[in-house]
């Protein structure tokens, strides 16, 4: 009946599991409890849970991404807390099966649920309101992306306290992912998760590419495009041509794992090194599907904030479209120790330096933004000049691995751990934490207080240095990634510094939820100096965003912008915003709809079901969403009309703000 | 979701009967001549398989052409276009890099 | 909040699906060359894997073109009645629409029949996918394609009901219909490479 699901299941023998279903559960119970207290479940269902609204998803992306980098951040503290305690004969805290899950959810809930959830979440926000549209092309299938997201979160979390989550790195290698050394079921925990998610990102990538290339506001070229939407666009052709790659070695595996067969096992005449080429050509894409936006943010941010249009606006587009074309052909460089001959790592070791080139561009363009500028040294404005540096380092030692010969001798070292926390850390999350405190008053309507994102920053930007500059030092000296324990003494010292460096971190981590709590508090006090009314809040705003009210009316645009090149709202400034013109017009929106959960409760039973054998369930699932879809298909009542009188009213509260912001000047 | 005032399609081309029959024979033909190239024997192996690749690439162009109606005749089939080519330039990629590297590895570790 | 996304009255306006059409035909191509994304990385692992017999039957051995002969022919004819259902959904003649549609259906029905057909004499066989990595490649590819053209039946018989319901030929309905014709023609292609480069090339 419940497939090989029973009792046995639940890890009750292990406090530090306990412990943590017990905090769990009680904030769950609270948060539950206060929902029915207030009487919000109504609200919560209507204006929330069912939306198809781009502003709300990206709300909820982004709760969701900060609450998994809770999770992943204890992760990190465990990691590094044990490596401090084991040496020399000390076991440290967490025993071997339980440290090499910790690892695994560490990276994969870090790359697939922190990253490529706040990464969705600022492409919810932002591109609809860059290039000027009221939504995106499809709106429920974004809520239907943002329910496969979460419940494959929410399975992944589920590992934890039910069975086992997987045992073999974030990538699940085979052979020890294939049935024959991993019976449990970690591994499908791990399948499921990345295939359900899977799902909703080449969802996302579809609905932004199909948005970008056909919603623009009337007039707006190419070449007009802002930054960020541009390596949105880049970002979502990667995400379309790889996320494909995924799932189809995800399916393979599972196929090895579920009906024995062969593409991957030692026996039978499969290939372990395919599913190495397989995983990792999408794998490598994906950490470029990451750091283009974070690119797009830093080049919104370094205009804003230097009072000047971004430097090289065409070298940027172009940069980005050939670190694309280039991401796609280095794959091999994760392993060139798998035995190819010199042209094969000639080939891919070139390429991988070629990468470089662009991305240098990319950094010049930058300074260059600022030289000369009036550079003001906001929150947002601190993450890129810490990101330029740390990233730059970490850029550095990646041309160092892609040299196959230097590969052969720090391959799987704690070396490579370094450098990938030190471009995706320095690169992808700096460049999210900037863009969150940069959109932030945009989405909310109020500002967040500044002097906490600058302390966050400080501590983030010495925390890393402190944590993993030795790890390049031990991974220099022979430190296989992954280990558990050791014995050598001279490694012992630097993870000692790596194990303080984790808790500076956390200072930083505590300063943001500082600073949403500060921000919080202002928002219903109506804290005068922390309001956004004018919509532009940080003055020097150049996009369309920045033109519209905050937090954003639904319907976006009252009346659809006039493209004047690019930076239109920076021109309309200097040479004054033209009157409105022509009547307001009924907007055409989408109803909200209920499709997105319920297919994401079906989802969350179809993964469940099918990690622990449950053929039943998976049946009755998948009948539940067939119908759902095709009653919604069959459903005509999907859409309405917005007012005039509700517009009217909208406009002419924002024109008195206007007006009231600027007396006061 | 309202904006695209501009776009039309009306008059997009959706095929008549008489291109479906022609994309629809010259279909047919081309599946033949693979069966045909193959039984006949008639070439050697590598031959064969060329063959083969050039027949099928042809039948794709010809479904596309005829079935799908690809074109570069207005913007947005031309849009169409370039999503296709960079979806064929990553299969060639993925089917080539691999061929490339796994051929390599094997006979680098002597292991066929 | 000021409006109710849920209750309000909804829009009826034609005009409006209107400009929804391109925006949708252009995200249902996207999708398309994501599914030809995975076709295609299936062909590279067939590829990578199709000389692995670990000592089991070759291609060679096991395959019948005859039976690839007939789900070609097939195939082929149901793409062109396919495409005669949608140039009557054009002219809006409901009948026709709906007799194309049948006779599609049926082909597409018979094609599913005989590829469960072929695969099931194979695993009777012993040449199930759980033998060799060339036959695990084998079935993952072409069962791929076929499980492909299952979903594509199931969504013509709810259009077929649909075009028989109240949708009727609306510019929506057109839509539904030009999508699954991109799916079936796109199914076409991938059966080409199929059975030049996997049966064929595995028989030479």
């Amino acid at each position: 009946m419940l497939g090989k699901l029973t009792l046995s299941a639940i890890p009750y023998d292990v406090p530090i599991l306990v412990g943590t279903f017990i905090g769990v559960a009680v904030i769950g119970i609270a948060v539950l409890a206060a929902v029915t207290y207030f009487k919000k479940w109504g609200y919560l269902w209507r204006e929330w849970l069912t939306t198809v609204d781009h502003k709300k998803l990206a709300v909820m992306y982004i709760i969701l991404g900060l609450v998994m980098l809770v999770r992943g951040f204890a992760d990190a503290v465990m990691m590094r807390t044990q490596l401090a305690l084991a040496y020399a004969g000390n076991p440290g805290y967490l025993p071997p099966h339980h440290y090499d899950q910790v690892f695994s959810a560490h990276g994969t809930i870090m790359i697939f649920f922190m990253a490529m959830v706040i990464m969705q979440a600022l492409f919810n926000f932002v591109v609809p309101l860059q290039i000027g549209a009221r939504d995106v092309a499809f709106p429920l299938i974004n809520s239907i992306s943002f329910y496969m997201t979460l419940v494959s979160a929410i399975l992944i979390n589920i590992s934890l306290f039910i069975g086992e989550f997987s045992n073999v790195g974030w990538l699940g290698y085979p052979p020890v992912s294939e049935l024959q050394f991993n019976p449990g079921v970690g591994v499908d925990y791990y399948i499921w998760s990345v295939q359900i998610s899977g799902i909703g990102t080449l969802l996302t990538g579809m609905n932004f590419l199909t948005t970008i290339v056909k919603l623009r506001a009337p007039g707006m070229k190419w070449m007009q495009i802002p930054v960020f939407t541009w390596t949105t666009f880049f970002s979502c052709i990667m995400i379309l041509t790889t996320f494909p790659v995924l799932t189809v070695s995800m399916a393979l595996l599972a196929l090895d794992r579920y009906l024995g067969m062969h593409f991957f096992t030692n026996d039978g005449g499969g290939s372990v090194m395919l599913y190495l080429n397989l995983i990792w050509s999408w794998g490598h894409p994906e950490v470029y599907i990451l750091i283009l936006p974070a690119f797009g943010v830093f080049s919104e941010i370094a205009a804003t904030f230097s009072g000047k249009p971004l430097f090289g606006y065409a070298s940027m587009v172009f940069a980005t479209g050939v670190i694309t074309i280039l991401g796609s052909i280095v794959w091999v460089h994760h392993f060139f120790t798998m035995g190819a001959g010199a042209d094969v790592n000639t080939f891919f070791g070139i390429m991988t330096m070629f990468i470089a080139v662009p991305t240098g561009v990319k950094i010049f363009n930058w300074l260059f933004t600022m030289y000369k500028g009036r550079v003001r040294f906001e929150g947002p404005m601190n993450w890129i000049v810490g990101f330029m540096i740390t990233f730059s380092i970490g850029g550095m030692t990646g041309v160092m691995m892609a040299m196959p010969a230097a590969d052969w001798v720090i391959h799987n070292s704690l070396f490579l751990v370094a450098h990938f926390h030190n471009v995706i850390i320095g690169g992808v999350f700096f460049g999210y934490v900037a863009g969150i405190s940069y959109w932030f008053p945009k989405a909310f309507g109020f500002k967040l207080r500044d002097v906490w994102g600058k302390w966050a920053f400080r501590f983030w930007f010495v925390g890393f240095y402190l944590s993993f500059i030795p790890l390049y030092a031990v991974g220099l000296e022979g430190m296989t990634r992954r280990m558990n324990h050791y014995d050598n003494p001279n490694w012992h010292p630097w993870l000692l510094v790596a194990c303080v460096g984790v808790f500076v971190l956390a200072a930083g981590v505590c300063c943001q939820v500082i600073q949403f709590v500060f921000g919080a508090i202002d928002a219903v006090t109506k804290k005068p100096d922390a309001l956004d009314l004018t919509g532009d809040n940080w003055g020097s705003g150049r996009t369309l965003e920045w033109s519209i009210p905050s937090p954003v009316p639904h319907y976006n645009f009252a009346r659809l912008p006039v493209i004047r090149g690019l930076d239109t709202f920076h021109i309309e400034k200097e040479l004054g915003r033209p009157a409105p013109v022509g009547e307001l017009e009924p907007i055409h929106m989408p109803k909200y709809s209920a499709v997105g959960p319920i297919l994401g409760v079906f989802a969350l039973v179809i993964g469940f079901a099918l990690v622990w054998h449950i053929w039943w369930a998976v049946i009755v699932a998948l009948l539940g969403a067939f119908v759902t879809v095709v009653h919604r298909s069959a459903n005509l009542d999907v859409d309405f009309y917005v007012p005039v009188e509700e517009i009217r009213a909208d406009e002419e509260a924002f024109a008195q703000r206007l007006a009231a912001a600027k007396a006061a000047e | 979701m309202s904006q695209n005032h501009m776009t039309s399609h009306e008059g997009e081309s959706h095929g008549s009967y008489g291109s479906y029959v022609v994309g629809f024979v010259l279909a047919v033909v081309l599946t033949v001549a693979s069966f045909a190239a193959v039984l006949s024997k008639a070439f050697s192996y590598w031959t064969t398989i060329a063959v083969l690749a050039v027949l099928a690439v042809v039948q794709v162009i010809v479904h596309l052409v005829f079935f799908l109606h690809m074109g570069t005749a207005t913007a947005k089939k031309r849009m169409d276009l370039f999503v296709f080519l960079v979806t064929v330039a990553m299969v060639l990629i993925l089917i080539a890099g691999y061929l490339f590297v796994l051929w390599d590895a094997q006979m680098n570790m002597m292991s066929r | 909040m000021s409006y109710d996304a849920n209750h309000a009255p909804s829009a009826h306006h034609d005009e409006h699906e209107q400009h929804g059409t391109e925006t949708t035909m252009f995200g249902f191509w996207v999708y398309l060359m994501t599914d030809c994304i995975i076709f295609g990385t299936l062909f590279a692992v067939f590829a990578t894997l199709c000389h692995q017999f670990a000592g089991g039957p070759t291609g060679k051995e096991l395959f019948d073109l005859k039976n690839v002969e007939i789900e070609t022919a097939i195939l082929l004819l149901s793409s062109i009645t396919y495409g005669f259902a949608l140039i009557n959904a054009h002219a809006k003649k409901k009948g026709a629409v709906l007799v194309w549609l049948l006779l599609t259906f049926i082909l597409g029905v018979s094609f599913v029949c005989l590829e469960i057909s072929e695969f099931s004499e194979l695993v009777a066989h012993g040449a199930g996918p759980d033998k060799s990595a060339f036959l695990s490649s084998f079935f993952a590819l072409v069962g791929t394609h076929g499980l492909h053209v299952t979903i594509g039946l199931i969504w013509m018989v709810v259009l077929f009901f649909q075009v028989l319901g109240r949708q009727g030929l609306g510019s929506r309905m057109m839509t539904k219909l030009t999508c699954l014709s991109l799916f079936w023609h796109f199914l076409d292609i991938v059966w080409i490479c199929v059975f030049s480069f996997v049966y064929l090339g595995s028989v030479v």
